[in-house]
């Protein structure tokens, strides 16, 4: 089976992420870069169904030179090879543009199965699953807790409010993953070792067949008016429970009017 | 004035609470139109007059139920290019957004997730989205430049106000391709929701975490929920450990919730939690643990044993609803 993961690096949740004043677009500098969280499942997804299935794990990645560090990391974890789609003009892509360019990557590599995070930490759009199996016309198999396939036919449970639906369809289609579906494996001293020999493609837009005004800032749909950071919540009351912070608390409701 | 599509969220019959929201922030920019799928229009017309639509669009095929999002993204795409709306708004659900992306695509326009309030543009020129990103830490305004802006909204950020509309019903013919018919829905297992208000829809939401130390402990978050009348929320930590079922889970994975309260009983404030409750209105705090990062955000915070402070609470709040 021919695997493809989608893999983005983003800032890290745990450092302080900030919007660049010239153009309003991710400041890639402020904040530790580190592979999307939900990426991890669908790496981890994507090894097992080749456990199961045979075939290759193929690592696509669109972002900076930077974003090797994350290819490096899903391919220490066991994925064969990678294409890092990189190009100046690239930056500051919306969901639209992103998955345009992600999917004309996928009719290149061919796919069987493209796996991907339900969401990103960054954009948090949750929408590019949705997106690449309109521009592909395969089956949109999405937010998946749990998938099942036999090669040719495919099934998951997807999660939704209420509980979860079983969705079916053939091959090829689309799947993103919730983090309920495994327990991503952490890479090995020999998979930190192997994935330095593995191959990275690199591809630019003109290897693509893009040019500039079809990706980045210029091409993207939407844009940032202007932003603001959030002015720090003014602080509140904190009590220590001397045998009446129940009393208290109820006061505090009290005096907002929620009780 | 202009024409504006908003996709209903239903039952069957019920409107969802997210669509008068909708409704009420389509009304500000133009003459709301809502888009119904599948069944019970005739069951969800009043509510939708109450909240001023002006038209009912019925698309009544089964087909938007059986197949995986892409059916309502053709039949939006087939009134956009009909009605030429102004606007599409859907709920920035999990659904809600995949349709967004699906249309937008389709389309050829731009889509802003997650949006919070709508403004006209200063030069008159569209509209603009409101958006709170990186967990509120930021405050985005954005337009979308291309084609037919797609809107998703999040759940609870706009109040919802009545005004009345005719809600005139008009049925449409829409085709649903093959190609949307990929992703077959072939069977639906619903958790068991008890009475509570939606999480995503109550103003008053009490979370636990793993200060609780059990499932059954979680009695405790239900006790003082039913008491305020909240929807009831947990943490990753609470989720994993199988106390709470998952679909209550709050944060980056989970659920996004804007109440006009939020409380956090015994738990830390990990940043991937924060990330769905940081945007709560007025935020209340239990955890025995002074240094713990949730503290920041708490308009009101008790430091103690969350086993005392809440009986007593739930003790309270009955006492001065009696009295
Ligand atoms: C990919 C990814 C996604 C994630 N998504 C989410 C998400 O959507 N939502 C989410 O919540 N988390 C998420 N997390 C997990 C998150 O990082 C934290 O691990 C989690 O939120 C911790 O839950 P907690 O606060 O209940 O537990 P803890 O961090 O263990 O905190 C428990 C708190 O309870 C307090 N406490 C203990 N006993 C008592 C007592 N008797 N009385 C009062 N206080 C007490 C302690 O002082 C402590 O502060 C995610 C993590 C990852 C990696
Ligand atoms: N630039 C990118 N390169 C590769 N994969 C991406 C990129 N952007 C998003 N993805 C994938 O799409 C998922 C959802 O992203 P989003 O729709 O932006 O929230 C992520 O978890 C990734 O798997």
């Amino acid at each position: 089976m021919n695997i493809v993961v989608l893999v983005k690096q983003v800032p890290d949740t745990w450092s302080e992420r900030k919007l660049r004043a010239d153009d309003s677009t991710l400041d890639r500098d402020a904040a530790d870069a580190v592979i999307n969280e939900l990426d991890d499942y669908a790496i981890e997804e994507g090894l097992r169904l080749q456990e199961a299935h045979g075939g290759e794990v193929t690592i696509v990645s669109m972002g900076p030179d930077k974003a090797a560090d994350a290819i490096r990391k899903a391919l220490s974890m066991g994925a064969d090879k990678a294409v890092h789609v990189t190009d100046e003009a690239l930056r500051g892509s919306d969901g639209l543009v992103t998955s345009a360019v992600l999917a004309n990557v996928l009719r290149r590599t061919g796919f069987d199965l493209v796996i991907l995070g339900s969401e990103s930490t960054d954009a948090r759009m949750g929408t590019l699953a949705a997106m690449l199996a309109e521009r592909l016309g395969v089956p949109q198999m999405s937010f998946a807790s749990k998938v099942e396939t036999d090669g040719s036919k495919i099934s998951i449970h997807r999660q939704a409010d209420y509980g979860y639906d079983t969705v079916e369809g053939t091959l090829p289609a689309v799947v993103s993953v919730v983090e309920k579906i495994n327990e991503p494996r952490y890479p090995s001293f020999k998979g930190i070792m192997a994935a330095k020999k593995k191959p990275v493609e690199t591809l630019s837009l003109a290897d693509l067949d893009l040019d500039a005004s079809q990706a980045g800032l210029a091409a993207s749909a939407t844009e940032v008016v202007s932003f603001a950071n959030r002015p720090p919540r003014a602080a509140g009351t904190i009590v220590t429970d001397e045998g009446d912070g129940g009393t208290k608390a109820a006061e505090f409701l009290a005096s907002r009017k929620f009780i | 004035m202009a024409e504006i599509l908003v996709l209903a969220e239903h039952d069957g019959e019920t409107v969802k609470k997210v669509t008068t929201e909708l409704l009420t922030l389509a009304r500000a920019h133009g003459e709301p139109s809502v888009v119904w799928t599948g069944e019970g229009a005739e069951a969800g017309r009043a509510r939708l007059a109450e909240f001023g639509a002006a038209k009912v669009y019925v698309a009544d095929s089964p087909d938007y139920a059986d197949y995986v999002v892409a059916p309502k993204a053709e039949l939006l795409a087939h009134l956009v290019a009909l009605k030429t709306p102004a606007a599409v708004l859907v709920a920035a659900t999990s659904e809600g957004r995949e349709v967004a992306g699906r249309l937008a695509v389709k389309t050829g326009s731009g889509v802003l997730t997650d949006v919070t309030a709508l403004t006209a543009a200063g030069d008159g020129d569209g509209l603009v989205g409101e958006q709170s990103i990186f967990g509120g830490a930021i405050t985005v305004q954005s337009r979308v430049r291309t084609g037919t802006p797609v809107i998703a909204v999040r759940p609870n950020a706009v109040t919802p106000e009545p005004a009345s509309g005719a809600a005139e019903i008009e049925p449409v013919q829409a085709d649903i391709s093959e190609d949307a018919k990929t992703a077959r829905v072939t069977g639906r297992v619903v958790a068991e929701r008890g009475e509570r208000p939606e999480l995503t829809e109550a103003s008053i939401v009490v979370s636990g975490g793993r200060g609780l130390g059990s499932g059954e402990h979680f009695a405790l978050i239900e006790q003082l929920a039913d008491s305020l009348g909240a929807a009831v929320g947990a943490s990753r930590a609470a989720t994993d450990a199988g106390w709470y079922p998952h679909q209550f889970q709050v944060g980056q994975t989970g659920k996004t919730v804007s109440p006009q309260l939020y409380v956090a009983i015994g738990i830390s404030g990990a940043i991937q939690h924060r990330a769905g409750m940081q945007t709560s209105k007025t935020i209340m705090v239990v955890n025995k643990d002074p240094e713990a990062p949730i503290f920041e955000l708490a308009d009101f915070g008790v430091v103690g044993d969350l086993f005392k402070v809440v009986p007593q609470l739930v003790e309270e709040i009955g006492k001065r609803s009696e009295g």
